[in-house]
């Protein structure tokens, strides 16, 4: 009989086929419709931004691996999703340069500087964005308005300067000022529900972020169905509260994740100086990742109780 | 309502291949390699010399220890070797080489025992032993030294193992759909010798024929069972199998019977069956010959010892370019590294992946997607132990209970970076055994 050299690697023999990119590129691809939908409302400034955010964070990620002498991964498709998160966490009509910065930052103070992709304890996005909210204060805050192009207030800021809510038809559908893609809660929970279906996200951390903030909404006397659908909420649960390399493993840690944002959220929106407090209460649990991960060890299979 | 587990995968079964087709009769071999260690436990003295002639079924290897079993000439014919020859599972092991004479005689002193009616529990037993049987689900556990618990551990369930949740493989599903009285009769032995009254034959619910035959056969017979069971993998993974059929779960580092269960794969079952009926020991077993690099896949009736090259010539030979052979399924079998390796009592399957299927992919850093959390039929964190083990921490590995891995390879079938945890978890493993050895 013929030899042959066989490949002798352990076991598993087969692999389910699943790939980071995959992963990254469906996420991607998901982000795509709260994108057309802010491209819809806001025009073609929109687009710009987000190819300029997309295109940005993707050379920031080249450079930095050249700089370190380290292999470029840009094909991995993790910051072509952290170039397109940020985008939808700008406000449509930011110059163009300020949204250059945010996807740098993004890329290196977010997540290269940590050893890059599955390192980073924030979401890089939400730092880029936060960065931006810092230095440009003024540009971060001047919202368009859909459809005169005119600036104007979000939802939540005359909810929280003059006590006025909006029409829900307007907050499901989008046409309101904020940021580029977090008007449309219905193209955002369409993404949602398409990566939930695909098992790219996982429902937990989604369902108690959104539970927690419409219960204790409920329970303060505000409208939960406002809350849910203005502001960066929906975009922040579905798709940034989800990150995985920024979220805890187990199922007992994402549901403490989620309540934990939704309780952040609520005290932001409601008791802070800020009107949105969807990026920073991400970013918090971000930080309570790792406490969380620590205590929520599943009990495993056989694990005698100590008696 | 079918019975399950938590956790676990469901790959792609791909036993179309072999499902349908016959159990087949494999040609006597012209030589076979019979290792002296075929089991857990320690390993037998050979009893037979370089020119000795033998026969089938002649005890060449003897067990000294309790937990062993013997080993017996599977042809008749002439040993030429006594010698170190390399072992399907790993390393070289000292193995009888036997010449066959092409009269395939049969031993003098294999005499059909006593019908089971008249055998004492302890007969039973000794019979299991002296036939060397293991089982033959692949880890190969002595037999009679699962059915002889320590007088405190009380037994009360008996679980045959049909649930062959391993991708591609198709022997015990031929064997139950071909030879249920064989399987059962097996299960009746391993009551009468442990005293219980309560058995249930488990079989996952993609094998309908295996489980309407079984059903056939138990009619009226007091106190067995089937469990149908949901197909998915693990589910014949002995921790997962109990769980999945009784509710209760093996302590951790227990074993079955700390919670009052003997599990026997049905191939055992047969295997009793056989030295139930003619006194023939353990000699011969169904493996399963398939895969994408096989030209014929095929259900083989094999002698233990027959060479690998031998039984996938057998089956046409490899199809296109074969890239890894593995004894067992495609989730915990081994890979082998060359062809003149014999089968042996526990080689369920002779599995031939093309060289397509198996091409090697980059590692990426983990991306903490917590799919391997959710496979873990142990519910583990395999994507913590992965890290620990990277570093060398053994003791932090250990505290995350390493040790209760099952090596089932769920985390690195779901990885999407395809990091290897289950050779890292393994690696961690072995460290923290021989650190306690110390």
């Amino acid at each position: 009989m013929e030899e042959f050299k066989f490949i002798t690697t352990s076991s598993p023999h087969i692999h389910s086929g699943e790939s980071v990119q995959k992963i990254m590129f469906n996420v991607a691809g998901a982000l795509l419709l709260p994108t057309v939908a802010g491209i819809y409302f806001f025009g073609l400034r929109a687009l710009l931004l987000v190819i300029t955010t997309t295109l940005a964070a993707v050379l920031t990620e080249a450079a930095f691996q050249k700089l370190r002498g380290k292999p470029i991964t840009v094909w991995d498709g993790s910051a072509v999703v952290t170039g397109i998160l940020l985008a939808l966490n700008l406000p449509p009509g930011l110059p163009l340069w300020m949204a250059v910065v945010g996807a740098a930052v993004a890329i290196s103070l977010g997540k290269q500087v940590y050893g890059g992709l599955g390192m980073n304890p924030f979401n890089p996005a939400l730092i880029g964005r936060v960065f931006l909210m810092i230095s440009f204060p003024v540009q971060m805050t001047t919202w368009i308005n859909p459809v005169d192009g005119t600036t104007g207030a979000t939802p939540l800021q005359m909810m929280k300067m003059q006590g006025v809510s909006t029409d829900y038809t307007k907050l499901f559908l989008g046409n309101i000022g904020g940021s580029l893609g977090e008007t449309s809660a219905l193209m955002i929970i369409l993404g949602g529900l398409y990566l939930l279906y695909k098992g790219y996200i996982e429902w937990r951390i989604p369902t108690f972020y959104l539970g927690t903030v419409a219960v204790l909404s409920v329970l303060l006397g505000r409208d939960p169905v406002f809350e849910l659908l203005s502001g960066g909420l929906m975009l922040g649960a579905f798709f940034m509260a989800t990150d995985m390399v920024t979220s805890p493993i187990s199922r007992l840690g994402k549901m403490i994740f989620g309540l934990g944002a939704g309780i952040f959220t609520v005290i932001i929106r409601f008791y802070g100086g800020y009107p949105e407090g969807v990026s920073f209460s991400i970013l918090l649990m971000n930080a309570f990742t790792p406490v969380i991960n620590r205590y929520t060890v599943p009990r495993i299979y056989g694990e005698v109780k100590v008696r | 309502m079918l019975k399950t587990f938590k956790g676990g995968i469901h790959p792609p079964y791909n036993k179309d291949f072999t499902k349908h087709k016959p159990v087949e009769t494999a040609k006597l071999p012209d030589r076979v390699i019979i290792p002296m260690s075929q089991h857990v436990g320690a390993p037998c003295d050979p009893i037979v010399k370089v020119g000795d002639t033998v026969k089938k079924g002649q005890k060449i290897g003897e067990a000294k220890a309790f937990v062993s079993a013997p080993v017996h000439a599977s042809i008749s014919g002439r040993v030429t070797a006594v010698e170190p020859r390399p072992h399907p599972g790993g390393g070289m092991v000292i193995s009888v080489v036997i010449e066959s004479d092409g009269k395939d005689e049969v031993f003098e002193g294999i005499k059909p025992p006593k019908s089971l009616g008249e055998l004492t529990p302890d007969e039973i037993k000794n019979l299991i032993r002296e036939s060397g049987i293991v089982g033959m689900g692949g880890a190969g556990f002595p037999t009679q030294v699962k059915l002889s618990p320590p007088p405190e551990k009380t037994i009360d369930t008996v679980i045959v193992n049909g649930a062959e949740c391993e991708p591609y493989l198709t022997a015990d599903h031929r064997l139950m759909v071909e030879k249920p009285y064989d399987v059962v009769l097996g299960l009746e032995a391993i009551m009468k010798a442990t005293g219980v009254k309560k058995a249930y034959i488990a079989i996952e619910e993609n094998k309908p024929d295996a489980i309407e035959a079984i059903k056939q056969v138990i009619k009226g017979k007091e106190g067995i069972e089937v469990a149908e069971l949901a197909t998915k993998y693990p589910q014949g993974g002995e921790k997962q199998l109990i769980n999945a059929v009784t509710g209760r779960e093996v302590p951790s580092g227990g074993l079955p019977m700390d919670v009052h269960v003997i599990v026997d794969n049905a191939g055992t079952c047969a295997a009793i069956a056989g030295a139930l009926k003619t006194g023939m020991p353990l000699v011969e077993r169904i493996t399963t010959v398939t895969g994408t690099g096989i030209k014929e896949p095929k259900n083989l009736l094999i002698r233990i010892g027959t060479p690998f090259s031998e039984i996938i010539e057998q089956c046409g030979g490899f199809k296109g370019e074969a890239g890894k052979v593995i004894m067992g399924g495609p989730m915990m079998g081994l890979a082998q590294s060359a062809m003149d390796v014999p089968a042996v009592k526990g080689t369920s399957g002779i599995l031939v992946l093309e060289k397509k299927d198996v091409a090697l992919s980059e590692q990426l850093p983990c991306i903490r997607c917590a799919r391997c959390v959710d496979a873990c039929p142990i519910h583990l964190l395999p994507t913590t132990l992965g890290k620990l083990a990277e570093k060398g921490m053994w003791a932090e590995a250990e505290e995350y209970h390493a040790l209760d891995c099952i090596e089932c390879g769920c985390c690195a079938y779901v990885c999407p970076a395809r990091i290897p945890l289950t050779q890292l978890i393994r690696l961690a493993k072995n460290h923290i055994i021989a650190s306690k050895k110390k």
